[in-house]
């Protein structure tokens, strides 16, 4: 007999297969629920062979969640969008030019600066959601992107991760950079960030994961569709006591979860080393 | 002269975003809600001015039932899901760790509930968890009879099960990676040396693998423990803190008490409590827990 597994990889490989089949069954259930145009025909086959795999392939209940106007899928999508791109693009940029200058600057406090950044890591963002709905009210804030965006952008776990990239930068690039003139920015700007593409990925992948789950903030802060983001109308389904139409559910559950899928299967590798190099600190 | 001050100008302004969104976000906000936590504040104007109250709502929150209901409920949640979750995670990456086949497949397979929001996975499982037949009592009455059927959400007894069962299969692949770069990272000689000298799989794993994987576990028991302390959503969406609050966890509590009741007093002692509570749990781990390496 050919040896397909090595010696001792044959539990391994089984317990894979169980991991992957507790994750796909209920992807595929969720697939297949959705393709389910009958909520009768749902709701007596839950539990059956008939809620994993699809008997009939109808996209009724697609056309129904995007077409929905007291639900307006792409807005909300449009919505989450802007406020996780904003979120990134500025956080990325304001956190790593404030770690730069800890890591590589000269202003007298840097190492105080770099004490408060630390200390700020520690404190659990939903213990100031209520102050933060307050003056958010008092600045005219509720109801807005801004209001979504601002909490995200200031992260001193990010300023961390960046400043510990930073400082391990040798001097002697910036060294010479100076001696063609460099300015402090442009040391920033045109070397220390391009080398930094590892620590922009995985910074931006944790927070991406933070702001596609973000919940509880967007619950207080936003009212009607104009703004509010995927999350929150997902959750919307399940707040009042009438009966859940599962299949439009699970339609709008795989048209939300579809796109992140897709970029994360192209990103695969950059996703994984970013995960992976994110926990290798402290 | 100029030239230096040009330089530390540049400086300057490139610090000050960040602080300023630090302080404006997070400074400012801590010390309102240790100010509010003494006054009466309400979430909307009232036409009677907020007073100053003094130790009135700690008192309250230390004689309030479903206050320390809450906190029951948070450390329940945390000491059965941080040790499950690492255990399962822990599990996956040696599997994916080792040369079986369709490895790289395996590895995007079990990735996969962590791209899903914590809002969809809730919709799964509630479908999962359905009575009386849903997939998971459709397995159960196999074995117990086909009228029988557990009301896992809507129980007492349950609820809080499952929330932690659905939490950790949606947020496991995080720790599962940073075990698999624990686990590279463990040089390939011990694991020979062990072989030589005869060590069963179980031994390799006990005297070679764990031990090399301690700042690992450490980084992640933290990490873990912050993350269930702030339990939120899940219950949120699926429970909301029922049946008979053997779901509410501190931070549902908190946004019962501040956004819903528009107490923002009370809820400030709430949050409080709960942020000196995390950063002592979070230090207490940090001393008892050292390093390798550290004195």
């Amino acid at each position: 007999m050919i040896r397909i597994f090595p010696r001792g990889t044959l539990m391994p490989f089984l317990f894979a297969c169980t991991v992957a089949l507790g994750v796909l069954l209920p992807l595929m259930m969720m697939v297949t629920i959705s393709l389910n145009p009958d909520e009768q025909d749902i709701l007596v086959s839950m539990g059956s062979l008939k809620s994993f795999i699809p008997e009939t392939v109808s996209f009724q209940n697609y056309i129904d969640v995007w077409t929905d106007p007291a639900r307006p899928f792409f807005r909300y999508m449009m919505n989450t969008a802007i406020v996780t791109v904003a979120t990134l693009l500025i956080s990325i940029t304001i956190n790593s030019m404030a770690a730069f200058v800890v890591a590589q600057g000269s202003l007298p406090g840097n190492k105080m600066v770099l004490l408060f950044v630390v200390a700020t890591i520690a404190v659990p963002a939903e213990s100031l959601v209520l102050p933060q709905l307050i003056l958010a009210g008092k600045l005219g804030l509720v109801d807005t992107y801004v209001v979504q965006i601002l909490p995200g952008i200031a992260n001193a776990l990010s300023i961390f991760l960046f400043f510990q990239f930073f400082s391990r930068i040798p001097k002697d690039l910036f060294e010479a950079a100076e001696l063609d003139g460099f300015s402090f920015f442009q040391k920033y700007r045109h070397i220390a960030l391009p080398l930094s593409k590892p620590v922009i990925s995985a910074v931006a992948i944790l927070q991406f994961l933070e702001m596609w789950n973000a919940y509880l903030w967007p619950v207080m802060v936003t009212r009607g569709p104009e703004v509010r983001p995927l999350t929150v109308a997902m959750g919307a389904f399940f707040g009042t006591n009438q009966r859940i139409p599962w299949g439009d559910v699970m339609a709008f559950a795989v048209s939300m979860a579809v796109p992140v899928i897709l970029f994360f299967l192209l990103m695969q590798r950059q996703f994984i080393a970013s995960v992976m190099s994110s926990g290798v600190k402290g | 002269m100029p030239t230096i001050f040009k330089g530390r100008s540049q400086e300057l302004a490139m610090l000050f975003p960040a602080m300023a969104c630090l302080v404006l976000i997070i400074v400012v906000p801590f010390c309102l809600s240790i100010g509010f936590s003494f006054t009466d504040q309400r979430l909307m104007p009232r036409p009677i001015p907020t007073r100053f109250v003094g130790l009135t709502n700690y008192e309250r929150m230390f004689a309030d039932r479903l206050f320390w209901q809450a906190i029951g409920n948070t450390v329940l949640f945390t000491v059965l899901v941080v040790p499950f979750q690492l255990m399962i995670s822990l599990c996956v990456a040696m599997a994916l760790n080792a040369a079986i086949p369709f490895r790289g497949l395996f590895r995007t397979v079990s990735i996969l509930p962590l791209l899903l929001p914590i809002t969809v996975v809730v919709a799964i499982w509630a479908v999962l968890y359905r009575i009386p037949t849903g997939p998971l009592n459709t397995i159960y009455q196999l074995f117990a009879g086909p009228e029988a059927y557990i009301d896992f959400v809507g129980g007492s007894d349950t609820a809080m099960v499952a929330i932690v069962v659905l939490s950790a299969w949606a947020t496991f692949p995080y720790q599962m990676l940073i075990y698999l770069a624990g686990l590279q990272d463990v040089p390939g000689d011990l694991y020979e040396a062990a072989e030589l000298d005869g060590a069963t799989a179980w031994q390799r794993f006990r005297f070679v693998t764990w031990p090399c994987l301690r700042n690992v576990n450490i980084f992640l028991l933290i990490i873990t423990t912050i993350q269930a302390l702030k339990l939120f959503t899940q219950v949120s969406v699926m429970t909301k803190g029922g049946p008979n609050g053997s779901t509410t966890t501190i931070i549902y509590y908190l946004f019962q008490q501040g956004f819903t009741s528009q107490k923002i007093g009370y809820a400030s002692a709430i949050s409080v409590f709960f942020f000196i509570a995390v950063t002592t749990i979070a230090v207490l781990q940090r001393v008892f827990l050292k390093n390798e390496g550290e004195q």
